[in-house]
């Protein structure tokens, strides 16, 4: 569904990515994980289009993304929750996910959209009229997640879910991961939470100083020992 | 909505009656509150959505001037005048918008390059002084009538009404901004710029919207207030004292509301009359040291402005009786 190959990307003369090539099958759950600054947040902000590439292809269902403004990647279905959550925080909790559907497509289905996110998401639904900077983490993260599926995207792209929760948080927003991928959708999720994160994809590449430098399946990783000692401490 | 607009219809039948029972002075300050008014107005366009601009008076400059040099010049009148003056105004716009929002010059930082940018166009007014008659200032070509054409009216009742409906048509302005889609967007873009672009707002796009609009409305004032006081002089329709008037009398008035920058108006024109008769020339500068410290108080005692502290107020008053009956 999601295809990139032999992107580079990068900030002013320091390059954060280098040939990195990957993809996620429909209905896949695919984690990348790493340790800080190895590309991960740059991954998801060049595929979302809010960086730009600097070679390489980026192909969502055979459509070419690459050189695409960040208006234009959601409105092709990428949706994109970014790091820290980043939810409007004077809005209330239903403006921030009204927001979700801003592109023209979503935009006159906004209700349906709305009451299938409460449906998912109860706890927002209770706090719909609470401004949404006040809410609780776990909550604002499940804010940001219900945002980013008011566009109905293709594949929802996660930039490190757990970063600044307590542990027990963490736990609760890899149950909302799980919960969205029962409803069939495809996930993208970049994460530092190793032990976690394998444990609700499919699959995972291991990102280091923007090179792919290992990739398989969840259980894979889990038992390679190169996994295990850098990033799980066992 | 009824409970807005019974208000605002029961004001402009104040408002389109009120010259039959005012003299000349009165209705000439009422003619400034409104055409200020309105620049304000256009002002808080953007700057309710956190694009603070220091520079205004650029536009209000361009605007003016363009206009009264198409007139004297090349005889053309104002009706062709005021837009061409709009259309640099916008063309200025784009040109210091477009590289600011692309290039994330947010804040403070933008802030600087639009104080930066009121000054710059109030040197090149008084630069070129052959034709713009530098800091003595210009007048408009008299044709010592009444003319729709030449947009010059001898009698204040005249200007009154221009006035009032270019005042009423900012306020429409203000209120299609506020009701349309980009409202919701450019609340976003003011909140989180990253978080917006996110969601797929064209984050550009947005903020030169609103400061395309913004400018046109302020060059439109500026034009208005050259033809009414038929004298341009470049220190009151640019630079930095009237772009910090601009951005005080927003402030003061409440720029989250729709007749908060009139209110803004009522505010600096009674002060600067009533210290101009009070003081006479013995205080000049005292009206810019003032403003300074009132911005400092309403910054922190009323954020909101006049309206905005009412508002809330009436609310609270409406909410405390709700709760005792």
């Amino acid at each position: 569904m999601l295809q990139l190959a032999g992107v580079s990307a990068g900030y002013g003369s320091f390059q954060a990515l280098f040939d990195v090539s990957l993809d996620v099958g429909a209905g896949e759950a695919v984690g990348v994980i790493g340790p800080n600054g190895a590309g991960k947040t740059t991954l998801m902000r060049v595929i979302s289009g809010m960086l730009p590439v600097r070679a390489g292809r980026i192909d969502l269902e055979g459509r070419a993304l690459a050189g695409m403004p960040a208006h234009r990647v959601i409105g092709e279905g990428i949706a994109h929750v970014p790091e820290n959550r980043r939810l409007f925080p004077g809005l209330t909790v239903e403006e921030n996910l009204r927001m979700g559907a801003y592109i023209p497509s979503a935009r006159q289905h906004v209700r349906e959209r709305l009451e299938w996110v409460y449906e998912l998401f109860p706890r927002l639904k209770e706090r719909r009229d609470q401004i949404a900077g006040t809410l609780s983490g776990g909550e604002q993260q499940m804010c940001a997640i219900g945002r980013a599926l008011m566009s109905k995207p293709k594949i929802l792209l996660m930039d490190e879910p757990s970063a600044g929760l307590a542990p027990l948080v963490v736990q609760q927003v890899f149950g909302l991961v799980r919960r969205i991928r029962e409803e069939g959708f495809t996930v993208l999720i970049v994460e530092q939470n190793v032990q976690q994160v394998l444990e609700v994809v499919d699959r995972a590449y291991l990102l280091e100083v923007g090179r792919i430098r290992l990739s398989g399946s969840a259980e894979e990783l889990k038992n390679n020992d190169f996994v295990r000692q850098a990033y799980m401490g066992i | 909505m009824m409970t807005i607009r019974w208000p605002l219809a029961l004001l402009f039948a104040v408002l389109l009656l009120l010259p039959l029972g005012l003299q000349d002075y009165l209705l000439h300050m009422a003619i400034q509150i409104l055409i200020w008014g309105f620049v304000y107005t256009g002002w808080s366009v953007m700057g309710r959505f956190g694009q603070v601009s220091l520079g205004h008076g650029a536009f209000l400059g361009v605007g003016a001037y363009t206009t009264a040099l198409l007139w004297n010049n090349f005889g053309l009148v104002p009706w062709i005048g005021i837009p061409i003056g709009v259309a640099f105004a916008v063309l200025l716009a784009l040109v210091i918008g477009y590289p600011c929002f692309r290039l994330k010059v947010v804040g403070h930082y933008f802030a600087l390059v639009t104080l930066a940018l009121s000054q710059v166009v109030l040197l090149s007014i008084v630069a070129a002084r052959d034709i713009t008659g530098g800091s003595l200032g210009m007048t408009p070509n008299s044709v010592g009538q009444s003319s729709w054409l030449a947009l010059q009216f001898t009698s204040k009742m005249h200007w009154y009404f221009v006035a009032l409906a270019v005042w009423a048509f900012g306020l429409w302005v203000w209120v299609k901004v506020d009701r349309g889609m980009g409202r919701a967007a450019m609340e976003a873009v003011s909140e989180d710029e990253t978080a917006a672009a996110a969601v797929g707002i064209n984050v550009t796009r947005e903020k030169l919207r609103v400061t395309v609009i913004s400018a046109a409305m302020t060059a439109f004032g500026g034009a208005l207030f050259g033809q009414y006081q038929m004298y341009l002089n470049p220190e009151t329709l640019s630079g930095i004292g009237v772009s910090l008037q601009i951005v005080f009398a927003a402030i003061a008035g409440g720029m989250y509301s729709l007749l908060g920058p009139t209110v803004g108006a009522l505010l600096t024109i009674a002060l600067t009359e009533g210290l101009r008769i009070g003081f006479g020339t013995t205080l000049i500068g005292a009206a810019n040291t003032i403003y300074g410290i009132l911005l400092i108080l309403f910054i922190i005692f009323m954020p909101r402005g006049i309206t905005g502290f009412f508002g809330a107020w009436t609310k609270r008053r409406a909410a405390t009786a709700a709760a005792t009956t």
